[in-house]
């Protein structure tokens, strides 16, 4: 049997999008997560314990239906969960698939390495087979199948809720969120300064999308960290991301390369950047991005 | 407080990374080495934790002898003790890597051990994981804050653009994301200290693992036919075609 873990992020449909390639494959659901269409059979995990995040507890329920394939997404949680079912049983687990197919016994596979910007083809044999998909190599979409729903309790003791969450900050009233906006205006060592970044907040607001920052900007701290776009911050998939002075290292762009398109603002032609971009505006940021909220509001509102 | 923390060796690479002619691996011929940038923040986070608490801090390695060069930068951000897992070098899967870390430090009286959340070459995101079932201790992943107060650590993680909290019994393992801190730069005195430190050696085993690499490939540049817009108005003509306005 196969199983893929879905959970609240939306990575997770990505994530069972992908696992049916391997046929048959079973949701297991935690939390409220509709996954009509998308496959056959859903397990919704209920247990009277079960109503926060509980890594060990996510573990045993994947145990306990005795798998030979886990597929769950490349996020926190699942890469997280996984670990521990690998850590359990004595599996191997390959992070960040792209690529898979069965061949007999093993399981041929093309994962990320260095967040992306190398691939590595390996073989993956053993029972069970455990893998996470990473972020945004495929779009989610259901398959027009008749889901049918069953509710799975698996058998939790206290030692399954030695780690929990045991409390939740909730993100401020209005926040976009990076990770999943539609629009991205994105800053570099190019803004020159936080206050640099007031421009790019205001073109982001018109857009209703979010601000991120490269790796120099958080560093700097122009940027809080949770702004990062990159190989140790968010991997974004906008409809559009607005790219404003940001030179564009490789660790920025495996961040950014799930965009639908990228709009470049930079004072340099030859920036590798600008080779990734549907569009670019050569020329200094502090001057062409008030022109285009300028423009915007003249003819918009 | 005893907090030992893991680090590993990694290239730092530039623009474009070239393989060996195998492409079994990166070509290393030009590139200098760096801790990988999570373990680097679980090194400055070891020292905070122990300027606050008291207490002493280990760093720990599994790579080749050239590691001492990371043992050695950890060592003169603050760092008291280092140990190195010596290989010949060769990329170690997850399960032998975690398997070395648990037997060396069963025998050490460890409060906390801090991992990177995934190296920055290998990406497996397990090692700590797997070292904390070795061990029997509760652990976190993906963390971006720790605060420690009568045994119980209280870790953050960002999560749907708010953060969960979770409440730990010491000791335990924990994993950190760049972002927990911003590292500090080491000392003259720290360097000086660094290089005359004593660094304890062990040479451990490896085990196969399910998961084998066949080769390394560098993906395909994706280059866009890019449309060169002469101004301002000119791109906000393009976001309002693409109907974001």
């Amino acid at each position: 049997m196969a199983l893929c873990l879905v959970d609240d992020d939306p990575v997770s449909l990505e994530a069972l999008t992908f696992a049916r390639r391997f046929g048959e494959v079973d949701a297991l659901v935690f939390g409220d997560v509709d996954v009509g269409g998308y496959v056959s059979r859903a397990r919704r995990i209920v247990h009277e314990r079960l109503d926060e995040y509980a890594p060990l507890a996510w573990a045993q329920a994947i145990v306990e239906l005795e798998p030979e394939l886990v597929v769950a997404p490349g996020t926190d949680r699942g890469h997280e969960v996984l670990a521990h079912v690998a850590a359990r049983l004595g599996a191997a687990l390959a992070a960040n698939v792209v690529e898979a197919a069965i061949e007999g016994d093993v399981l041929n596979l093309t994962r990320q390495r260095w967040g992306g910007s190398l691939l590595e083809e390996a073989r993956l044999r053993g029972s069970p087979k455990l893998l996470s998909v990473a972020p945004h190599v495929v779009e989610a979409e259901p398959a027009g199948l008749e889901t049918t729903v069953e509710e799975f309790t698996p058998a939790l003791g206290d030692d399954h809720f030695r780690v929990r969450v045991a409390r939740r900050e909730e993100p401020e009233a209005g926040t976009v969120r990076l990770d999943t906006a539609r629009v991205v205006v994105g800053g570099g060592r190019g803004v020159g300064s936080k206050e640099g970044f007031d421009v790019l907040e205001e073109l982001a607001n018109l857009l209703g999308g979010a601000v991120g920052g490269s790796r120099v900007v958080t560093n700097l701290g122009w940027r809080p960290h949770s702004d990062q776009v990159g190989q140790t911050g968010a991997r974004i998939a906008p409809d559009l991301y607005i790219a404003c002075g940001v030179s564009g290292a490789i660790q920025h762009i495996v961040g950014c390369k799930g965009a639908k398109r990228i709009l470049v603002i930079n004072k340099d032609r030859n920036a590798p950047i600008v080779a990734r971009a549907d569009w670019a505006v050569i020329g200094d940021l502090h001057e062409i991005v008030p022109a285009i909220v300028a423009e915007l509001r003249s003819n918009g509102s | 407080m005893n907090v030992l923390v893991c680090v590993k060796r990694v290239p730092e690479t530039g623009a474009r990374i070239t393989l060996t002619s195998d492409a079994q691996a990166i070509d290393t011929t030009l590139l200098g080495f760096t801790i990988s940038p999570h373990e680097e923040c679980a090194v400055e986070e070891a020292l905070r934790i122990v300027e606050q608490h008291g207490g002493s801090t280990t760093v720990l390695t599994l790579g080749p002898a050239a590691a001492i060069e990371q043992l050695q930068n950890a060592m003169a951000m603050g760092i008291g003790e280092a140990l190195l897992l010596e290989t010949d070098g060769s990329d170690w899967n997850a399960e032998s890597t975690a398997a070395a870390i648990a037997d060396a430090v069963r025998t050490r009286a460890c409060d906390l051990l801090l991992f990177g959340n995934e190296a920055a070459d290998t990406g497996d995101y397990q090692v700590g994981v797997r070292v904390a079932h070795a061990l029997g201790l509760p652990c976190t992943t993906g963390i971006k804050g720790i605060s420690i107060a009568g045994g119980t650590l209280t870790a953050r993680r960002e999560a749907g653009g708010g953060w969960e909290i979770f409440e730990l019994p010491l000791p335990a393992v924990v994993s950190v994301k760049e972002g927990i801190n911003l590292p500090r730069y080491a000392s003259i005195q720290g360097r000086l200290r660094a290089k005359k430190a004593t660094i304890e050696r062990i040479a451990p085993e490896p085990l196969a693992s399910a998961l084998e690499t066949v080769r390394l490939a560098v993906p395909p540049e994706q280059e866009t036919h890019v449309e060169i817009l002469r101004s301002g108005a000119e791109a906000a003509r393009v976001l309002r075609d693409l109907g974001l306005v």
